[in-house]
């Protein structure tokens, strides 16, 4: 279990934790900063000085209380649909690849695509805006057909650590995938 | 390569005796469906598998010996071992597995062509590559056996060009085995096994008598349809003018879906597929449902005089909406916004439609008496379902409207013809010309005498659009009124009719039969023995659901885009913005 410090496309912070349940199966998870206190207290304290302010001028308590709703709802909202707090790749020989990200709310999204299905792991270049990144994609394939890719699946979408990161998970998934596919 | 054994969680505290159940071909796995437990007498179990076999189709086959042997027990190990030559396969496999710890051991016998026996043992990853690898995969077979992997096939296996993949195998072998689960602990036959049911059969006494009791209502249902088709199929019902009705009105497009539907469910034969169940569940439901809802609809209808109170209501309403239509109306052909209007054409177009208005109203008035007894009559017809009072609602709303759709049409095509003809002359008036073989604008010399009758028409056509916009404009307005809460209606007759509550009501209360795939889960491991993975079951995401199942009825969504409307209405083409895409043949 090593933690180098790695980072994301943006220089936060992430974490990968690579674990070995046997030879041909291997878990790698990649964890995203938490929610920050300091980001929540200044987004609410905003959001209620802004209120009081409208309160201010139209001395109507429903604004206060719409104010407090709408803080609550929108974090709700906000740790069940949007932060992720992990994403991980669990690879097992010979059965497949399971792809999960879960999120701060303890949400967990599962997909798990069979052996059969998959061609290869590669890392792929990408051209967004001004940058050039680096994701890792699993290439699938129709098992009626072996040769032609008939579509990618992105790992990592909320993560998007750098290519040092995704160097380290491809070479532990290769290692997999050439002797058990 | 690694071998995968899909072991039932269930199994996992029998006592020792034989694996039963099959060997996957193609991916190097074997689905464990039973334990049959020692004692036994090989003869019996062979006999047993053979019947099983017969009965459910499946290869079944012994797999291998299962030991966990209690306190005081000596270890069976070489018993098992020798089990082996009793029962020849190609490959046997040994399980064991202590008590207290939580990892089994797995020893895989290999059989050579020659009858040789040769032995691999699997070790923990420090050892050769060679070795063979085992993984053992828990199911809860209960879940599994229940369980319907999307995406389901459809039509004739023999169309299938590719062989199922693994897992697809799997759920399919465990859905079929279950002559096998037959065989409880309370049996008096020579042979005990442990798996999901072997504490006893589990079956709903409600869930049998409505089996016996829908044979003889099945038997009902068709006599009542098939009547009904004659009824439905004598001539005097096909005459042109009829039919065209028919098809117009949503009421009697509601009674042919239900013909449709109450057909589908009254079939006799049991549905074999996943798809046609779930359509069955899907439309008795949704049935039950409208039912319910259209009962309740009576009780508060017919409880406490509502429907005098509103029949009552309907008469001021209407006149007072005949009153506001002559408001606007005399408004129209005063100055209305300020804009000067054409006086002799605005009077001709303002005294016909007032006349249509008072036609109508007296209209009303006529039936005035009757519109107690038609409510109360209509009424009854939510016993049928709500589907049927809202279409009837909506069929009323039609008939009682018919005088704005009227006025509509007529400005609408009043003002089509002003616009086309003011674009001509405007080509005439620039010298230009419409080249119908090219379908492109020319250009073409005209005498002086077309010219001048051209321009002069022009000009009046010109003088007088405002009148006629307006007019248009006032009218559309209030037929999209009408059409927009026409529409309202029949998308809530259509959701009824097609959203699949029986698919929902198992997505949610029993997540486990609508599998969108699996995940698995890493159980503790123990050096030593092999890989243990917790197999469960990935249900489908609830608007997938909705989007599988969703019972094709017509349904009913706008026709045009937002842009395409606006260019209708501006040139002043007729819309009819809700098109009915036809039921689609499954």
């Amino acid at each position: 279990m090593e933690d180098e410090a790695f980072t994301d496309i943006c220089g936060k912070p992430i974490s990968l934790d690579c674990q070995s349940h046997s030879s041909f199966c291997r878990e790698f998870i990649i964890s995203s900063p938490k929610v920050s206190m300091g980001k929540v207290m200044v987004y609410t304290c905003s959001v209620w000085l802004l209120a009081y302010a409208v309160f201010f001028f139209t001395q109507n308590t429903a604004v206060l209380s719409g104010a407090i709703l709408v803080t609550l709802v929108g974090m709700m909202l906000h740790i069940h649909f949007v932060k992720v707090d992990h994403e991980s790749l669990l690879v097992i020989g010979s059965l497949g690849i399971q792809v999960s990200s879960s999120y701060a709310s303890g949400r967990e999204i599962t997909t798990f695509i069979e052996m059969s299905k998959i061609k290869d792991i590669v890392i792929n270049e990408a051209i967004y805006m001004h940058q050039i990144i680096y994701y890792l994609c699993v290439l699938l394939k129709d098992p009626s057909e072996p040769d032609a890719v008939s579509s990618v699946v992105p790992l990592f979408q909320s993560s998007k650590p750098r290519l040092n990161c995704l160097v380290k998970v491809y070479k532990s998934c290769q290692e997999i995938l050439s002797k058990c596919q | 390569m690694v071998l995968k054994i899909f072991f039932p969680q269930c199994c996992n505290r029998a006592e020792s005796g034989l694996l039963v159940g099959r060997w996957i071909s193609g991916h190097d796995s074997a689905v464990v469906l039973a334990v049959i437990h020692y004692p036994f007498i090989p003869g019996q179990v062979k006999q047993y598998i053979q019947q099983m076999q017969a009965q459910s189709g499946v290869e079944l086959t012994v797999l291998g010996s299962w030991s966990l042997p209690k306190e005081g027990q000596e270890s069976m190990e070489s018993f098992l071992r020798d089990l082996s030559t009793i029962f020849p396969q190609q490959r046997w496999l040994q399980v064991s597995r202590q008590m207290g710890k939580m990892g089994f051991i797995c020893e895989v016998v290999n059989r050579n062509q020659n009858g040789q026996e040769t032995q691999q043992e699997a070790k923990k990853q420090n050892d050769d590559e060679e070795e063979e690898k085992v993984i053992f995969v828990h199911y809860e077979q209960r879940k599994v056996m229940l369980s319907q992997l999307h995406p389901t096939e459809s039509g004739d296996p023999d169309l299938d060009t590719e062989p199922p993949s693994e897992l697809k195998q799997v759920f399919q072998t465990v859905a079929r085995s279950q002559p096998l689960f037959f065989l409880d602990r309370y049996d008096d036959g020579p042979l005990k096994s442990t798996h999901w049911q072997s504490e006893g059969r589990e079956a709903s006494i409600i869930v049998e008598l409505l089996k016996q009791a829908s044979v003889p209502l099945c038997v009902l249902i068709s006599w009542l349809l098939a009547l009904w088709t004659w009824l439905c199929s004598i001539r005097i019902f096909s005459l042109y003018p009829l039919r065209f009705l028919s098809s117009k009105l949503s009421t009697c497009v509601q009674i042919s879906y239900r013909t449709e539907h109450m057909r589908t469910l009254s079939s006799p034969k049991p549905a074999i597929e996943h798809k046609q169940f779930m359509r069955k569940g899907n439309i008795l439901v949704s049935f039950l449902v409208d039912v319910g809802l259209g009962v309740l609809l009576m009780s508060w209808l017919y409880r406490d005089d509502h429907i005098a109170t509103l029949a009552n209501m309907l008469m001021p309403a209407a006149d007072h909406v005949a009153k506001e239509l002559e408001e606007l109306l005399q408004w129209l052909m005063g100055a209305p916004a300020g804009l000067k209007m054409n006086r002799a054409l605005d009077q001709v177009l303002g005294r016909f439609f007032l006349y249509h208005i008072h036609l109508w109203i007296s209209y009303i008035h006529l039936m005035s008496p009757f519109i107690e007894g038609i409510l109360w009559y209509g009424g009854l017809s939510a016993c049928l379902g709500l589907t049927f009072a809202l279409s009837l609602l909506s069929d009323m709303v039609a008939l009682l409207t018919f005088h704005i759709y009227c006025f509509y049409v007529y400005g609408a095509r009043l003002y089509c013809l002003k616009i086309y003809g003011l674009s001509s002359l405007w080509r005439l008036f620039r010298g230009k010309k419409w080249n119908v073989l090219r379908q492109r604008v020319d250009s073409c010399s005209y005498d002086v005498d077309q010219l001048f009758i051209g321009t002069l028409l022009f000009t009046i056509l010109l003088f007088l659009l405002p009148t006629t916009a307006l007019y248009y404009l006032v009218f559309t307005l209030l037929r999209l009124v009408v059409v927009l809460f026409q529409g309202v209606l029949h998308l809530s007759v259509d959701f009824i009719n097609s959203f699949p509550l029986f698919a929902m009501g198992l997505r949610l209360f029993r997540p486990y039969r609508l599998a969108e795939g699996v995940k698995f889960q890493v159980l503790c491991e123990e050096p030593g023995t092999a890989l243990h993975l917790l197999m469960e079951i990935n249900p489908l995401k609830c608007s997938t659901v909705v989007q599988l199942y969703r019972t094709p009825t017509y349904s009913c969504y706008p026709r045009d885009s937002w842009a395409a409307l606006v260019k209708k209405l501006f040139v002043g083409e007729l819309i009819y913005p809700w098109r009915h895409k036809s039921t689609k043949v499954d």
